[in-house]
């Protein structure tokens, strides 16, 4: 939110003084805009916002899980925080924030002027907008009749019967209900302008096989959304009509099934990890191969990769129901299932690593957060594979030791490589370079604090605390891990702090960037930074997979080493 | 600054997809999975009321109401292919024929839900047959309206005239939801009056 507020002011300030009026008229500029980097930067600000404030909670549930039989907040606070901590960095943090990325990259990177519909994408940004608006509402409003304020408290995933009105009365269950369904419907929204942009608003040239990969991964992941979501507003459309129409059908006692909203939750629920860490992989393909200053290893295999991960990732989903008993068919099943999957992310991971291997690296913020991204995410995967065992996850389900593998994941790989993204691409967004310097620190506080939290959370979930709870007896031999992990917790504060003084301070006093600072490879990066509101005075046209490439190396084009080599085609341009 | 025209081939004919029909696909996927959620809940909840009417007592099969909007399809169609052609009143024609169609389908799903609810005393929390029927065949017909709506504003425009060849495309787009509903409409007839009957 900080970066992007003063982004606005300074462009018009430049032109005249600023006053009220001239305020007013930029704040209508943003506020009306179907431009799709501004949509992209409103997103990400707005999703800053909200990843402060979900820190912010999960800071307060580190400040009471730290010492045994601590009452720093209450039982029922505890309950809200961990609810609306994990449906705020779901919803809208890791959503918006990835759509922001892509909003603002994707047109850019394949030479278009603006996504496939600019008022669908406005009006979907509002609506997710409004979404996260309407779930903090809930500690305004949630009580209805009912007494104080209150948050949704029944964790992100809203197990029936819990929601039921006898079991949650008020009126905060509906507000967590319709803040999710309508950040839904804004995220089927973008997704659709994600996957009709790709389509159909290619610059001449970028074939599908010349696509940069961030491009192919967005389109992997905006498929995956119409399949996933779809279930989830189903679902919630169902909640609703059990809370206020009547209906049955998480209503136990009526013959309606708990089980099935577990179903039809994790149906979105697990593709929806997918969906999230797709992005995080899309960066590291344009990044790692930039600072590698070699091209990415094995193209068709990573786009072959994301797809398989694609289909594979909606037929796993029940692995978060192992302790519910499925039956051994069933189990088998998902067990298989789930580890296929790591097949397809395995390919990637040594694409990236023979993409590193005999390049020139060069150690920026952006790929010391890619490497740390690379690593995390491998021993995220691991204990994934261990949990994926049903045996296992019988011991473990519900346990600290999820919650860690599942925070490798999110903060591990996917907020890592969003870092990487930010060092990468806010030259582009701004024309100025973030602080090196700064962004060291950064990164190796952020890195100590990583680990120090969520490497040695596994442990006490391994000794057995379960999730969720509120606090602990002393005697139980938890408080010493839960004590380093609450102090990583903070560590990671502060740096984020660090960076988030990094973006105003660079805003301001950062190095000039130019056009290509990195002397990078796709198209966003043959356009002024920032780029004017149409992107491309011309239409580029594009021959191969790194069009600045060709541009620079006239003599020795990728061209003439892709597939499409033997098509006359090429013979004919050299001819030219 | 721009000037990123690197590589020249401007006798190619670039051709792209037509953003409005894959944008519509996208919706169509995504609403296809809602509509699969509700169906599987409609199976998984088939017979296991705890309390009657159950749909073999109180449904009846809409066969009369099943063929006019199987049927506004065909009418659809017709109107998108005279509108390529040029031929607007036909256009109009044909469209006003898919609201009528239309039409009457709502209106039969309205005359068979006062049936369920005046005469059968059948609601939506009665049991989860009337749970599962009202949530799905409502999402269904709560469609069907906002098809109705869209295609009266065709309409609209296409009498005025200021609905023409040009607009071919839109309209196509607008019928492919059109067409949309109506397979939906064979899935829930067969899940609903065959299957479940």
């Amino acid at each position: 939110m900080a970066t992007q507020t003063p982004a606005i002011e300074t462009h018009n300030a430049a032109a005249s003084k600023p006053s009220r009026p001239l305020w007013l008229e930029v704040l209508h500029g943003w506020v009306t805009t179907v431009d799709h980097k501004k949509i992209g930067l409103m997103y990400i600000g707005y999703a800053l916002f909200f990843l402060v404030v979900a820190g912010f909670e999960a800071l307060l549930m580190r400040i009471q899980l730290a010492v045994p039989n601590n009452h720093f907040v209450s039982p029922q606070v505890f309950n809200g925080l961990f609810t609306v901590h994990g449906t705020t960095m779901v919803f809208f943090v890791g959503m918006p924030i990835l759509f922001g990325f892509g909003n603002y990259l994707i047109p850019l990177m394949i030479g278009a002027r603006d996504m496939a519909f600019p008022r669908l994408n406005a009006f979907s940004f509002w609506i997710s907008a409004f979404g996260g608006i309407l779930l903090y509402y809930s500690y305004i409003g949630g009580s209805g009749l009912y007494g104080a304020g209150s948050a949704p408290d029944v964790g992100w995933f809203a197990y029936a019967p819990l929601t039921s009105r006898v079991f949650s009365p008020g009126h905060s269950t509906d507000y967590w209900t319709l803040a999710v369904l309508l950040s839904g419907v804004g995220t089927i929204g973008t997704a659709l302008n994600i996957v009709a942009t790709t389509i159909s608003m290619r610059c001449p040239g970028m074939k599908m096989s010349r696509l940069p990969l961030l491009v192919w991964l967005y389109l992997v992941t905006s498929c995956m959304t119409f399949v996933a979501v779809g279930p989830l507003t189903a679902a919630q459309i169902m909640l609703m009509l059990d809370r206020y129409a009547g209906s049955h059908f998480f209503d136990t006692q009526a013959g309606g099934s708990a089980v099935l909203w577990m179903h039809f939750f994790w149906i979105f629920g697990h593709p929806e990890v997918y969906i999230l860490v797709l992005p995080a992989f899309a960066f590291a393909n344009e990044i790692i191969p930039v600072f590698s200053r070699k091209a990415i290893f094995g193209y068709p295999a990573m786009v072959a990769a994301s797809v398989g991960i694609g289909f594979i990732s909606l037929g796993v989903w029940a692995h978060h129901m192992f302790t519910v008993g499925l039956g051994p068919g069933a189990n088998t099943f998902f067990v298989l299932a789930t580890m296929v999957i790591s097949v397809p992310t395995g390919i990637k991971i040594f694409n990236w690593l023979a993409t590193l291997w005999g390049g020139k690296i060069h150690f920026t913020v952006s790929m010391l957060f890619a490497i740390g991204f690379l690593f995390q995410f491998l021993v995220a995967g691991l204990t994934g594979i261990m949990l994926s065992v049903a045996p296992f996850d019988w011991q473990l389900g519900n346990s600290y030791f999820v919650v860690a593998h599942f925070h490798y994941v999110l903060v591990g790989a996917i907020l890592f490589m969003l870092f990487s993204a930010f060092y990468y691409w806010y030259p582009k967004v701004t024309g100025r370079m973030l602080s090196e310097h700064l962004g060291k620190w950064h990164f190796w506080l952020f890195v100590i604090g990583f680990h120090l939290t969520f490497d040695f959370m596994h442990i006490p979930g391994l000794l057995g605390m379960p999730r969720r709870i509120y606090t602990y007896e002393a005697d139980r031999g938890w408080m010493i891990w839960n004590m380093i992990v609450s102090s990583g917790a903070a560590i990671q504060a502060v740096a984020t702090l660090l960076f988030v003084f990094n973006m105003v301070w660079s805003y301001f006093k950062g190095a000039v960037a130019g056009a290509d600072p990195w002397d990078a490879w796709t198209l966003e990066w043959s356009t002024t930074s920032p780029p004017p509101a149409y992107n491309f005075a011309k239409t580029p046209t594009v021959a191969s997979r790194r069009p600045l490439w060709d541009l620079k190396h006239p003599e020795d084009p990728d061209s003439n080493y892709e597939t499409e080599q033997h098509l006359p085609r090429s013979s004919q341009e050299e001819s030219l | 600054m721009s000037d990123v025209a690197l590589i020249s081939n401007p006798n190619e004919e670039w051709v792209l997809p037509s953003r409005g029909i894959v944008g519509m696909v996208c919706l169509i996927l995504a609403e296809a999975s809602i509509f699969i959620i509700f169906v599987v809940a409609y199976i998984f909840y088939m017979g296991k009321s705890l309390a009657g009417p159950t749909p073999k007592e109180v449904l009846t099969l809409p066969i009369f109401t099943s063929i006019c909007l199987l049927s506004s399809s065909l009418t659809v169609h017709a109107a998108v292919s005279a509108l390529s052609r040029s031929k607007r009143h036909l256009c109009s024609l044909w469209l006003a024929a898919t609201v009528l169609l239309g039409g009457i389908f709502l209106a039969g799903t309205a005359h068979e839900w006062y049936d369920l609810i005046y005469n059968h005393g059948l609601t939506i929390s009665t049991n989860l047959f009337g749970t599962t029927f009202y949530s799905l065949v409502g999402l269904h017909a709560t469609h069907v309206l906002v098809g109705l709506i869209m295609l009266a504003l065709a309409l609209w425009f296409s009498l005025r005239g200021q609905m023409t060849h040009e607009h071919t495309e839109k309209l196509e787009v607008l019928s492919l939801y059109w067409h949309f509903v109506d397979g939906v409409w064979v899935i829930v007839f067969l899940v609903v009056y065959v299957l479940g009957r």
